[in-house]
């Protein structure tokens, strides 16, 4: 089973945070948060793994391999601003966390203007 | 992977939440002030390193450069 670590992990650690909170606040916030890192380290291979996957298979729809890599950056984006706004809301901070997923949507808007012209320009082709 | 650090973040924790209480009780609050301080420092500086190792893997992970 290849669960199992993850599982241990985050109940070990829950129990650490548990124990630390009512004593001291700050060093259970950081317990979490390194939990968390530990946990998205531990799945970073696998998630590797899925996007050569995925390149393999848009090289073989010849599709353009920028389309592709601005998907990943906004699953990056994504994935990093939930993260970072949970840790916050977790401790208490839910004003800051807000702010973080507004800057990842914005980035992610960002990001997706270009292709969204290119949808519009071949939309416009279309049209007579 | 080193699940050490959990174990080592909360084994801090503790020793400095008992030696906090006996710091108050001997009198010597700002020792106890400098000592909660220290340990916070401590705990950021190995979460931080993680917290760069998580990053660098997403940056190769995810192809941004």
């Amino acid at each position: 089973m290849e669960l199992l670590p993850f599982v241990g992990l985050g109940m070990v650690a829950t129990v650490l945070v548990l124990l630390l909170r009512e004593e001291r606040p700050e060093l259970a916030s950081l317990l979490s948060l390194a939990a968390g890192v530990m946990i998205l380290l531990l799945l970073m291979d696998r998630i590797a793994t899925v996007f050569n996957l995925l390149q393999q298979l848009a090289f073989r729809a010849q599709l353009d391999l920028l389309y592709l890599n601005t998907v990943l950056r906004i699953v990056a984006i994504a994935y990093i601003a939930q993260f970072g706004s949970q840790i916050c809301r977790d401790a208490g901070e839910s004003a800051i966390g807000g702010k973080i997923e507004l800057a990842g949507k914005i980035l992610i808007m960002f990001l997706a203007v270009p292709l969204m012209l290119v949808i519009l320009d071949s939309v416009l082709q279309l049209l007579p | 992977m080193d699940f050490d650090l959990i174990f080592k973040i909360a084994g801090i924790g503790i020793l400095i939440s008992i030696l906090n209480t006996v710091l108050h009780q001997a009198g010597k609050q700002e020792q106890a002030q400098m000592l909660t301080l220290a340990g916070v420092v401590i705990v950021l500086l190995m979460v931080v390193q993680l917290i760069n190792q998580l990053f660098t893997a997403v940056r190769t992970v995810f192809r941004i450069y």
